[in-house]
């Protein structure tokens, strides 16, 4: 039998993204966010998740996707694990968690720039499209 | 981590914190047997654990320790200095070792074996020693006080000794070592096993023998005797993590603030068994937060006890007699207070010796005690706790330290002129002020007691000195109990809001016509009673540039350090007491806030630091440089023209009376039968302290005026951290401008008399009246 892997998958800018389900805490509805003055580019604001607070992270920002559609915001929050404390993501939809087998997998083209290529792992060929897998690294994501 | 290993390291870290408290107790009373014993039992236990789980090189030097512990516990060896810094040196072997196993599971490749060759060399007299026991026929020769000592307890309880035969027997077998270069424990066990035998002498013959077998008997009965109330401290404590009570304290947090919505929610219903179960929920959640914040206590202690030895070490460096007693040692504090104070407590402590107490010989010749004493002290009062310093050294020299900050441009020679002694002694505080001659290791490198004060008052504590001279110096830090829970003001600046700890906050100010920001040199600054006091806008200094200001804006005056500053935010909201969270790793880098809290209605707010606000809008350069620039500001004040005086005018006992207003604190309104009366004195509770109240009226000569809604309005004049109110019968209007004043006859608390708005007013002198009237307050 194939080896497989358990993503957690999610949707922003209309890009389908990826995480090892291990990484994943919980996803919520998105909470009211607390703007931080003078914080990292990639630090949104700061959240209240049942009484502990947890620093968002602009993925969007992290990605260089660009700013979202005029009156669409963020409906979704994925948090996950890190070695140095929970993250939270503001996402547009959460989606199925999928069993994939490992030779989907395919590690990221070499013509891929920026930053984004810091944060993605690798890229996984799911029928009718491209699933790209997050690093669940602490300092690439809160890009510190 | 395996869990035995991991059990072992906590129980050993424990064990060796004891054992150099008593090592350094044992250094004072070197005849107490029952310090030896519990030094011996440590070393033992580590060595038998280390030989079960296989660690060689730690047993082998646990080994030499106990080998020459036995034969101190057993009166061959008397104990000496050098005895007691080889055996504190095997303790930091060991701590060395236990670090190395918590970090790699290994006992690492350090070679002790010079401790080893010195733990066994100073066996060696005792080989003599011993020797001379076992040869001469007369053992009252070889018995030193010492063992004479223990004897003369054993008679007190006589009736004991039988009952210690049978582990008296079992001693041998403990102490007899294998493999040591001595081989007098096992003659001597012999020797010892004769008077066991016969256990009626025991109190008769002071021989040798009886006097080895008793500090010997109690070394193997106490691990016995102890494990009854051994046992009862392990059922009655368990160990925790940290990490859990911390989560436990996140979701005790979580349970309030849902408990306050349910409480809001359930107060528009009409049910009342809803109502009851409430008030129950409310209870019980009040009082588990409150338990749960004691979890997280730690007696003082476990910082002290760490002391001792630091004095130890330091006293023998400088050549000095240091006695350490501690007082208050089991005052309750915030683990993470106690972590914060570590630090400048140890260097508090450090210059105490270093600086504070003198060697013997100046001792001698000033007529006192060549051993020194420091003093610590902890108890709380007023919501905090007090730690104090004491040392009865030769106190701070007030003219040297005078000297030397005009030396270094820290004060004006004017400035030094005025200064009291308190303020002087307290210069040692700023930064760039050392008076060591002598640059020694230990203190005296010019940074320090301003990191000591920086490190206090980051905390939201106070730290300051007194001295008296060839007598004591004092040195006394106030801090909260907690760093997790602190009151604070929420402000808001643009739609956000922001947390204000109240240690920093002097008053809050709304600012219009009467007040209003002016600028000098582009820096934006307020003149509040007369004095300029430079201003931050939160929003800039925090760069916000979403949400709107609000029309009225207010000025909060705060204070970090010696500084202090005006800070311009839109709007106040409540003050309350807040839970302090930390921020996640990716928001250390910004100074600016100290912690995050989640207020009532669920939301994040930050907290602001005051220090970090402050450098980050250049406030605190140096201090060198702010008072330059604070000159600057006061002399282009005067330049332009612009009067600086401002007085507050008010009426007393029928007449028109003013006094500057940068004497003037507060103005308060009490109502009549608030005032009470205590040492013979009218006296308001007023801030959570008593102030007293002086009668202007009467102070002036003139008939108590009579207050006609029962309102009393005071003047609140505060100096050097007391408060006073002086009676006025009502406060008139603030005027500005250049005031002439005619000097009046000599009339006691009237500086003269001025003509003001046409009228002519007389001046106050306020400190002169209350020097008069409450001079006991001012001393």
């Amino acid at each position: 039998m194939n080896k497989t892997r358990q993503l957690c998958t999610f949707v922003l800018d209309g890009q389908t993204f990826g995480i090892h389900v291990d990484c994943v805490l919980e996803v919520i509805r998105s909470l009211p966010l607390t703007h931080v003055p003078l914080a990292p580019e990639a630090v949104c604001g700061l959240i209240n998740l049942r009484g502990q607070i947890v620093t968002a992270i602009d993925l969007r920002r992290r990605l260089e996707l660009g700013p979202p559609k005029e009156g669409k915001t963020a409906r979704m929050n994925i948090i996950i694990r890190t070695s140095e404390g929970p993250l939270c993501f503001p996402i547009d939809e959460v989606g199925d968690v999928v069993d994939v087998e490992e030779r989907l997998f395919e590690p990221v083209p070499e013509t891929m720039t920026g930053t984004a290529r810091k944060l993605i792992d690798s890229v996984c060929k799911l029928p009718g499209t491209l699933l790209l897998v997050l690093k669940g690294d602490f300092a690439e994501l809160a890009g510190i | 981590m395996n869990e035995l290993l991991n059990e072992f390291l906590v129980e050993s870290y424990e064990n060796l914190d004891q054992y150099e408290g008593s090592l350094i107790e044992l250094e004072k009373d070197p005849t107490s047997k029952k310090l030896v014993s519990a030094i011996f039992r440590t070393l033992h236990t580590v060595k038998g654990t280390c030989g079960f789980l296989g660690l060689s090189r730690l047993e082998a030097i646990a080994h030499a320790g106990e080998n020459l512990l036995s034969l101190v516990r057993d009166g061959v060896v008397s104990f000496n200095q050098a005895i007691a810094s080889a055996l504190l040196a095997t303790g930091d072997a060991v701590r060395a070792i236990l670090a190395q196993l918590e970090k790699n599971e290994t006992e690492g490749d350090v070679d002790y074996s010079d401790l080893v060759a010195l733990l066994v060399s100073l066996q060696s007299p005792a080989t003599k020693g011993a020797a001379n026991v076992e040869e001469s026929a007369k053992p009252t020769k070889a018995v030193p006080a010492e063992p004479k000592a223990a004897t003369v307890e054993s008679k007190a309880a006589p009736a004991k000794a039988p009952a210690k035969t049978e582990p008296a027997a079992k001693a041998p077998a403990l102490s007899a070592i294998p493999a040591t270069p001595t081989h007098d424990p096992k003659p001597e066990s012999k020797v010892v096993k004769a008077p066991v035998a016969a256990p009626a002498p025991v109190a008769a013959p002071l021989e040798t023998p009886a006097a080895k077998a008793q500090p010997s008997a109690p070394t193997v009965k106490s691990p016995e005797g102890d494990s009854p109330s051994g046992s009862k401290a392990s059922d009655s404590t368990v160990r925790v993590n940290v990490e859990l009570l911390d989560r436990l304290m996140n979701l005790v947090g979580e349970l309030v603030l849902t408990r306050n919505q349910i409480v809001q929610l359930t107060g528009s219903l009409e049910s009342v068994p809803m109502q009851a179960a409430c008030h129950r929920l409310n209870h019980i959640t009040t009082e588990l937060q409150d338990r749960m914040m004691k979890t997280r206590v730690q007696p003082i202690d476990a910082l002290w006890s760490k002391l001792p030895r630091t004095v130890r070490d330091l006293a023998q460096l400088c050549g000095k007699q240091i006695r350490l007693e501690t007082e208050g040692a089991e005052t309750e504090l915030d683990r993470t207070v106690i972590e914060a104070i570590k630090d400048p407590m140890t260097h508090l402590l450090r210059n105490s010796v270093d600086h504070g107490v003198e060697s013997p010989e100046e001792r001698k010749a000033a007529g006192k005690n060549p051993e020194g004493r420091i003093l610590l002290r902890a108890f709380h009062a007023a919501g905090l706790v007090t730690i104090e310093i004491i040392d009865d050294g030769g106190g701070i020299k007030v003219d040297r330290v005078k000297a030397r900050a005009l030396e270094r441009n820290l004060i004006t020679p004017e400035k030094a002129a005025t200064m009291s002694q308190q303020e002087v002694v307290n210069l040692i505080f700023q930064a760039g002020f050392s008076t060591a001659e002598k640059v020694s290791n230990i203190s005296g490198r010019g940074v320090g007691m301003d990191v000591v004060k920086t490190q206090i008052e980051k905390i939201g504590g106070m730290v300051d000195m007194s001295t008296e001279v060839g007598k004591s110096t004092t040195c006394r830090i106030k801090i909260p109990l907690t760093l997790a829970i602190i009151p604070v003001v929420i402000v808001g600046c643009r739609g956000d809001r922001f947390a204000i700890p109240q240690t920093n906050l002097l008053e809050v100010i709304r600012l219009d016509k009467n007040l209003m920001v002016e600028t000098v040199h582009e820096t934006p600054v307020v003149r509040l009673r007369g004095n300029l006091l430079p201003i931050v806008f939160l929003d800039s200094v925090l760069a916000i540039k979403t949400g709107e200001r609000e029309e009225t804006q207010h000025l909060v005056v705060l204070q970090a350090g010696d500084r202090h500053f005006g800070l311009v935010v839109d709007t106040i909201h409540e003050a309350e007491e807040i839970v302090v969270k930390p921020l996640g790793r990716a928001l250390t880098a910004v100074s600016c806030f100290a912690g995050a809290t989640i207020l009532g209605d669920g939301h994040v707010a930050l907290i602001l630091d005051i220090f970090g606000l402050g450098s980050r809008a250049s406030m605190f350069q140096s201090t060198r440089a702010a008072n330059a620039l604070e000159g600057e500001v006061k002399a282009q004040g005067v330049g332009t023209g612009v009067p600086l005086n401002e007085l507050l005018v008010f009426h007393v006992g029928g007449i028109r009376a003013a006094m500057p207003l940068e004497m003037v604190s507060r103005l308060e309104e009490f109502s009549g039968d608030q005032i009470e009366v205590a040492a013979g004195r009218q006296v308001i509770q007023y801030g959570g302290s008593i102030m007293p109240l002086i009668s202007l009226s009467r102070a002036l000569g003139f008939e108590e005026s009579k207050s006609i809604d029962g309102r009393v309005q005071t003047i609140v004049y505060a100096r050097n951290g007391r408060a006073v109110g002086l009676v006025i019968d009502g406060v008139e209007e603030i005027v500005r401008g250049n005031i002439e004043v005619q000097p009046a006859g000599r009339r006691s608390g009237v500086l003269g008399s001025a003509v003001i708005g046409k009228q002519i007013t007389e001046l106050i002198d306020a400190q002169d009246l209350v020097r008069t009237h409450a001079s006991d307050l001012f001393e």
